[in-house]
């Protein structure tokens, strides 16, 4: 009878483990953070936007009727004004959402992917390769980041798939960098040598228990990173490289802004904060992960 | 006697290569030296000395965790630092370890059911059902249960955790066991617990465990032969019983005066050593502890005293006990 109480207590103790995991734990920390909420908060907005941008823009993106040019905001339903051929900003800048988001979020995840599998190479088996590796992101990173982006998409040409993969082949260094030296902390554990003491192959180590422990600083890079490809993908589009005109991008937005910067404000304005709004939320969001996640306070 | 022995190591010696700088030689620490023992099956025996000693080295590179600089490991009459990577791997199967860190040992993302199937997974051992049936019998014989099975190590204690270290390296039935400081880590009331868990797992699987520690009174308690360690060498061997009656080395005997009584009204004769131990990548002349002893001889400041068996399996290393014979390395291999 005895033992049967304990073992439901035992239960009922599972259960309230398990609870407090997954979603519900997640938004229990995050209610903790009014920083983190508010880069949440910020980047399900831009999310939401992006997907469904669509349906709430009061104009057409694209429609460009000349006689409403340059209006101000809040003129004629006009919240955010009309740019130089009479395009209703807002609706313009809803749609850029869509592209900052899908090049923030494809270019962390591809250079994600490129830096973790150089880092995890370099890091697992050192040795020669490792010093190749690690020589080329030296070089790499010893050149200014916008100036290699534009490079590279001046070799592949416009498109949102080639700014995508000039943005990544540029990023991808900062994922190895890190990464690498994750797994050297890592091989260096204890548990790592149990395993090679076990007789577990050198694979099955690199697949079960190292990638299962750099898991969490490649989440908190990928949402740091995407900050910081939003802005690249604005400045090279600034610069006319990347995303094309009449596609509207917060970037290309800013570059035919600039000319009437003097006498109609709003043109350039709007999309300014729209990416500086973008940004601060994927960071904010990033920075709170990394605080809750960092692996240092894992376990406690 | 050499058929019962199940682990002999001949001269084994790992030096570690210190970079001073691009122009400057390169400095050796010999963490291990020179070092030879072997260990009988079924039996118990014991490295201790202090940290740094060596003596987590010389068990590290027994399972080839580190690679050995040179010297020799049978296993069952097998040199095992020659095999190749895969086959080395197989052999696993037949020794394992149990860490000193219960906290680092474990991988923190894996359940305890994964942490116990792992090894039968990789060697192939038993079909699947199998496998769930043996690692469910062996958390019940280190005293945990099924119910543990999903939980991640970090919800156990570290008396639990070691547990589930042994039963890692227990679940294989190997013959042989390195236990590297097994109990140091945990708290005295656990450390006991710990202990007679592996005496029994020994009386029942028929366990020969290599022992590495530095508290000597466990080792009066749980070991058949004890090795005393001292810079990389073995300076003292001898059955437990006898190295506890009657240390020879002055070393031994300052470590076991150290050791403290359990009743306060007894009075020992304490040794108390000068100094530190010296650097290693910088070792005495002669007798590496000829700066602390208290016997100190001028013989002892230039030449190296050779291990002399002096009677039933005790082997020390000083100048007090040499008979002036040539070094008899069998002597300690085959006592």
């Amino acid at each position: 009878m005895e033992t049967n109480t304990v073992t439901t207590t035992n239960q009922q103790i599972d259960l309230l483990v398990k609870k407090k995991s997954g979603f519900k734990d997640f938004f229990r920390k995050l209610s903790r953070s009014w920083t983190g909420m508010l880069g949440f908060s910020l980047i399900i907005l831009l999310l939401l936007l992006s997907v469904f941008g669509g349906l709430i823009a009061p104009f057409d993106p694209m429609d460009a009727p000349l006689r409403e040019r340059l209006l101000p905001p809040l003129t004629d339903g006009h919240i955010l004004g009309t740019d130089q051929l009479g395009r209703d900003i807002l609706s313009r800048i809803i749609a850029g959402t869509k592209v900052s988001v899908i090049i923030g979020l494809a270019t962390a995840l591809l250079a994600g992917l490129i830096g973790t599998v150089v880092g995890v190479i370099a890091g697992y088996f050192r040795g020669w390769i490792d010093v190749v590796l690690m020589r080329i992101v030296d070089v790499q990173l010893s050149f200014p980041f916008i100036l290699l982006v534009l490079v590279i998409s001046a070799v592949l040409g416009a498109g949102l798939t080639n700014i995508v993969i000039s943005l990544a082949l540029a990023g991808w260094v900062v994922f190895a960098r890190v990464i690498r030296s994750e797994v050297l902390a890592i091989r260096e554990k204890e548990f790592i040598t149990a395993a090679i003491a076990t007789g577990v192959p050198k694979f099955e180590i690199l697949f079960r228990h190292i990638l299962p422990n750099i898991f969490t600083p490649i989440i908190i890079l990928v949402s740091l990173q995407m900050g910081t490809y939003i802005i690249a993908e604005a400045s090279v589009s600034f610069l006319g490289f990347g995303v094309q005109p009449p596609t509207p991008a917060w970037g290309n937005m800013l570059n035919e802004g600039k000319d009437y910067i003097f006498s109609s404000w709003w043109l350039i304005t709007f999309p300014g904060i729209a990416i500086i709004i973008t940004t601060l939320g994927v960071n904010l969001f990033g920075d709170w992960l990394r605080d809750t996640l960092d692996p240092e306070l894992k376990g406690e | 006697m050499t058929e019962s022995s199940l682990i002999e190591v001949k001269n084994l010696k790992k030096y570690y290569e210190i970079s001073q700088g691009l122009f400057k030689p390169k400095l050796v620490v010999k963490a291990v030296d020179d070092v030879s023992f072997s260990i009988k099956r079924g039996e118990t025996f014991a490295l201790v000395g202090e940290s740094g000693c060596g003596k987590s080295t010389t068990g590290k590179t027994l399972l080839r965790l580190t690679d050995a600089t040179s010297g020799e490991v049978r296993f069952k009459g097998e040199d095992i630092l020659s095999l190749p990577y895969e086959k080395m791997r197989s052999l696993r199967k037949e020794m394992q370890m149990v860490f000193q860190d219960p906290y680092a040992s474990l991988n923190p993302k894996m359940t305890i059911r994964q942490i116990l199937l792992e090894p039968l997974r990789v060697h192939k051992k038993y079909s699947p059902e199998e496998r769930m049936k043996k690692i469910v019998d062996i958390l019940e014989i280190v005293g945990l249960s099924r119910s543990h099975l999903d939980r991640h190590p970090n919800e156990f204690s570290g008396g639990q955790r070691q547990r589930i270290g042994i039963a890692r390296a227990v679940v294989l039935n190997p013959d042989f066991i390195i236990a590297d400081e097994p109990v140091s880590a945990l708290d005295v009331s656990v450390q006991s617990q710990v202990i007679n868990l592996m005496l029994e797992l020994q009386k029942e699987f028929g366990l020969t465990y290599l022992f590495i520690s530095h508290d000597l009174s466990v080792v009066e308690h749980m070991t058949d032969r004890v090795a005393v360690m001292y810079l990389g060498k073995i300076v003292e061997l001898a059955d437990t019983e006898e190295l506890f009656a009657n240390p020879k080395h002055p070393y031994t005997q300052a470590l076991i005066s150290a050791v403290p009584v359990s009743h306060p009204k007894d009075v020992k004769e304490r040794i108390v050593l000068k100094g530190d131990v010296p650097n290693p990548a910088n070792p005495p002349s002669g007798c590496t502890f000829h700066t602390r002893c208290p016997f100190v001889m001028d013989k002892c400041k230039s030449v190296e005293p050779s291990l002399t068996e002096i009677g039933n399996g005790h082997i020390t290393s000083c100048h007090l006990y040499s008979k002036n014979k040539e070094e008899n390395i069998n002597a300690i291999i085959y006592s």
